[in-house]
């Protein structure tokens, strides 16, 4: 068996809060999972779940409370393991007083390249990531999604082995969003391993190997999207117009919702010819029945609860 | 902003600001006015010691310095004329920037002028004048200038021949220094007080500096000792005149019809002399050409 | 280790360029300018004494301000700008970085300072007509200049990596007086003879980087001559000055979880 692309053991991370600093607020609990090598691995959670603080930890931004990773089977306090990593921060910011040209140019150089690598290189993923026309114009004048473009592709341009993206999609219209999905596609058929977090649930299960959802600070499950939704007992929806004048069924109209002139209802399967049963007996016309797919959104709401608890807050005093 | 707001702040912006300056100047011009009585009378000096100075300079010593220069210069500059004038900042200006600046020779220079002329050509103070030359003798001693200013101030001002003749001789042993300190140092010792001794020690005052208000007192000097040599002249030839024709001449003019001068003599500004009832020549009223007071008659000193 | 600390190096002094920061020449050319037309007025003689008295005290005071306002902000601002992130991830040491900063600053610093020298040699033959050899003592203490920019730019620095532009402008500013007067305060400790005052003033004395070494604008107004002994002495006051701080500062900016 390879060795994994990014290995997580035991990852914990407090911080210090309060005025006097005193008390500490667990972030992350002992977070173990693993990414394989050529996955594209999705990194699900809500706001304050502890996403970034996780990729903060991987690129040696902060440091940990206690547990390891490894990427690729080097400790992430070994300088040089960063040579296979690409990194896309959250909300990234550059220097302002750069071109995007200039940016990239600078950031090659820590890589070991001839100038007229350098130059090719910097050109070409200019141009893959849409910004080739812009490549000389200072960054401060970039929108966010042309940041959000110009930071991928300072994290892509070495070729590394494995691309760590926060938050990749945010910022960027549907346009936007559709090139960064083919540019993850594009770096799994490289053999590239993406390790990328995002609360847009729908790109996630379109996109991803396996994913994991990350609550509180807490892992609350691993596995490819598929597996981690098929808890969920299928349900019908129908949908139908209700006859002028005649009244539903009590049941059935508590929990119809209308739109315009529709009516859509969800029950589960056992109760579905029973549900069209009533309809017909007050002569509503039935427009569609069909079997309900349970998302990741659900998982995820079901999962996750409450916003109030969703935060996740969970304080240690000492 | 909308397009028509904005061009309403531009243009009261332009007729306002100018109107406000206006009359922020006017203002100021009558807080001057007003606090120039004060401060003729009260002339205020924050900081009087060198070394509290050099303390706040944070290093930058030799830049004070020059600063504490210019301000000297100026004060006298802008006094300098007036009936009243008094200096009594001059001391501690030249005091501050000779402590920043031990080397700063010119300020040495210009205070042995005028730290030592009375008023209202300077503050009348030439025991300061000698502290601050003795300072910058000890700082430079290889400035043979300083040495002969030193015996210029004891000679001119104290009277002290001894002292004067000694600071010469000091000078004089400084290999790059010309042979007239030497010169001078045997004729104060010898002769004291002349007239021509004196000539002497201002001649190469005026030649020796290049500050032109230096020079500027030094022709002074220079011409006020000519004209004194030449009444001295003319009263001995008055005498002769009254010997010969029994009055004294009202004058020049008839001594000249009388063959005893070639031409009419005028003093260093041109202007002729006159003659008084008592037969002494004497200076025109008009003419800027100054006889130094004391040096009517300076004391012969015998050895 | 170049291919780490020279890019950081050229990017800082990129910035300083872009931040327009050597618009101030044109402030000191101003100031030369003026001092080279004025200065006959204000007293024959001195005038060569005066121009180099006052560009010298110019490239200082100009560099200082710069050297403590930029100083302060060099790892800060990244910090704070989060521009620090994507940089860290690529295969680079925070000690590298920091070095990277400091050198770029000084490039900066030096840059600056040699079209200042420029200016002052063209106010110098202006009003001087043209250069004595004594003139050559007024490199040495434009290089003395130099390294006091370097210590003020570590100092800055290394409080960059730990506290906000204000507190670390504070402190920079108050550690160089402290070091400006040095001497005075080792000379007041002996003075007073009292064993407690006198071991405050002694450690402070050895503690606080004396800046008072460096100051040579005094000799060199004059035409004086600085001994040899002293540039290498001062030259290694300074290095290993800096070499102290830039390892402090490395310490505290490894262990910093940045937000």
């Amino acid at each position: 068996m390879s060795t994994p692309a990014i290995e997580i053991l035991g990852l914990t991370k407090d911080f210090p809060v309060g005025f006097w600093r005193k008390r500490m607020r667990r972030s992350l609990d002992n977070l173990t999972f693993q990414v394989e090598e050529g996955e594209v691995f999705g990194f699900l959670g809500p706001n304050g779940a502890g996403k970034t603080t996780t990729m903060k930890l991987l690129m040696g931004l902060i440091f940990p409370t206690s547990g390891t990773a490894r990427v690729r089977g080097r400790s992430i306090d070994d300088v040089q393991m960063h040579r296979e990593i690409g990194y896309l921060p959250e909300q990234p910011y550059f220097y302002d007083y750069l071109t995007a040209r200039e940016l990239l140019d600078y950031y090659a150089r820590f890589s070991n390249y001839s100038k007229a690598e350098r130059r090719e290189r910097v050109g070409r993923f200019l141009e893959r990531v849409g910004l080739a026309a812009a490549g000389n114009v200072q960054l401060r004048k970039f929108s966010k999604g042309m940041l959000q473009r110009a930071g991928i592709a300072q994290a892509i341009l070495h070729d590394p082995a494995v691309v760590i993206l926060d938050e990749p999609m945010s910022g960027l219209d549907p346009v936007g969003r559709r090139e960064v999905r083919d540019i993850i596609l594009d770096l799994k058929k490289q053999g590239r391993t993406v390790f990328f977090s995002t609360h847009i649930l729908s790109d996630a299960e379109m996109l991803c190997d396996r994913v994991a959802v990350l609550a509180g600070g807490k892992l609350q499950g691993v596995g490819a999207p598929g597996e981690i939704v098929s808890m969920k007992a299928h349900a019908m929806e129908i949908l139908f117009e209700a006859r002028e004048g005649r009244a539903l069924p009590a049941a059935l109209a508590k929990n119809a919702t209308r739109i315009g002139g529709r009516c859509r209802v969800e029950v589960p399967e056992e109760a579905l010819y029973g549900a069209l049963e009533q309809l017909r007996n007050c002569e509503a016309r039935i427009l569609s029945v069909s079997p309900v797919h349970p998302t990741l959104e659900d998982y995820f709401f079901r999962l996750v609860g409450s916003p109030a608890t969703s935060r996740g807050l969970e304080e240690i005093s000492r | 902003m909308s397009h028509l707001s904005q061009t309403r702040a531009l243009w009261a912006a332009l007729a306002g600001v100018p109107l406000l300056f206006a009359a922020i100047a006017a203002l100021q011009m009558k807080i001057d006015a007003g606090t120039r009585a004060y401060m003729e009378e009260n002339e205020e000096l924050l900081l009087r010691s060198g070394s509290a100075v050099r303390k706040m300079s944070l290093g930058y010593d030799s830049l004070l310095a020059d600063l504490y220069w210019t301000r000297a210069v100026q004060y006298y500059g802008s006094r300098a004329g007036f009936a009243n004038a008094k200096f009594g900042l001059l001391w501690p200006l030249l005091d501050i920037a000779t402590t920043l600046d031990p080397k700063l020779i010119v300020a040495y220079r210009f205070g042995a002028i005028f730290l030592s002329e009375p008023s209202p050509a300077g503050a009348g103070r030439p025991d300061l004048a000698v502290e601050l030359v003795k300072r910058g003798i000890a700082e430079n001693p290889d400035d043979w200038n300083l040495n002969g200013d030193l015996g210029f101030l004891y000679y001119w001002w104290m009277r002290d021949y001894p002292n004067s003749a000694a600071a010469y001789l000091q000078g004089s042993k400084n290999p790059k220094a010309p042979s007239w300190l030497k010169i001078m140092a045997a004729r104060v010792a010898e002769k004291g007080g002349s007239l021509d001794t004196s000539r002497m020690i201002w001649s190469e005052i005026y030649q020796s500096t290049q500050d032109k208000k230096i020079r500027d007192r030094a022709m002074e000097m220079l011409r006020g000792l000519k004209a004194r040599e030449d009444e001295t002249e003319l009263d001995e030839l008055a005498q002769a005149y009254k010997n010969r024709f029994g009055h004294f001449p009202d004058s020049t003019k008839a001594m000249l019809d009388a063959g005893m001068l070639r031409a009419i003599p005028v003093d260093p500004a041109g202007y002729p002399y006159v003659f008084g009832p008592d037969g002494k020549s004497s200076l025109v009223p008009i003419s800027p050409v100054v006889i130094p007071p004391d040096l009517k008659a300076p004391p012969e000193v015998s050895k | 280790m170049n291919a780490t600390v020279g890019p950081v190096a050229i990017n800082t002094f990129r910035e300083a360029v872009r931040d327009r920061v050597l618009y101030n020449l044109v402030l000191f050319a101003l100031l030369m300018i003026g001092a080279a037309i004025l200065v006959g007025e204000i007293s024959i003689g001195i005038e060569r004494l005066v121009i180099i008295n006052l560009g010298l005290s110019a490239i200082s005071i100009f560099g200082l301000v710069m050297a403590i306002f930029i100083g302060v902000g060099l790892v800060y601002k990244e910090i704070e700008k989060r521009t620090l992130y994507s940089l860290l991830a690529k295969p680079i040491r925070r000690w590298q970085f920091l070095v990277g900063k400091f050198a770029g600053l000084l490039l900066t610093l030096g840059v600056n300072t040699i079209f200042m020298t420029l200016g002052l040699a063209a106010a110098l033959v202006y009003v001087g007509g043209h250069f004595v050899r004594s003139d050559a003592s007024i490199l040495v203490a434009i290089y003395f200049i130099l390294l006091e920019f370097a210590l003020v730019t570590a100092l800055a620095m290394f409080f960059s990596c730990f506290s906000s532009p204000m507190l670390s402008t504070l402190f920079t500013l108050g550690i160089y007086i402290t070091g400006v007067f040095a001497d005075d305060i080792h000379g007041i400790g002996e003075f007073t003879k009292n064993p407690a005052v006198l071991a405050i003033t002694r450690t402070l004395y050895y503690l606080v980087p004396n800046f008072h070494n460096f100051n040579a604008i005094d000799t060199v107004a004059h035409g004086g001559a600085i001994p040899f002994s002293l540039v290498w002495q001062n030259t290694l006051y300074a290095a290993l000055y800096i070499a102290l701080l830039l390892v402090a500062g490395s310490a505290v900016f490894s262990g910093r979880n940045l937000k």
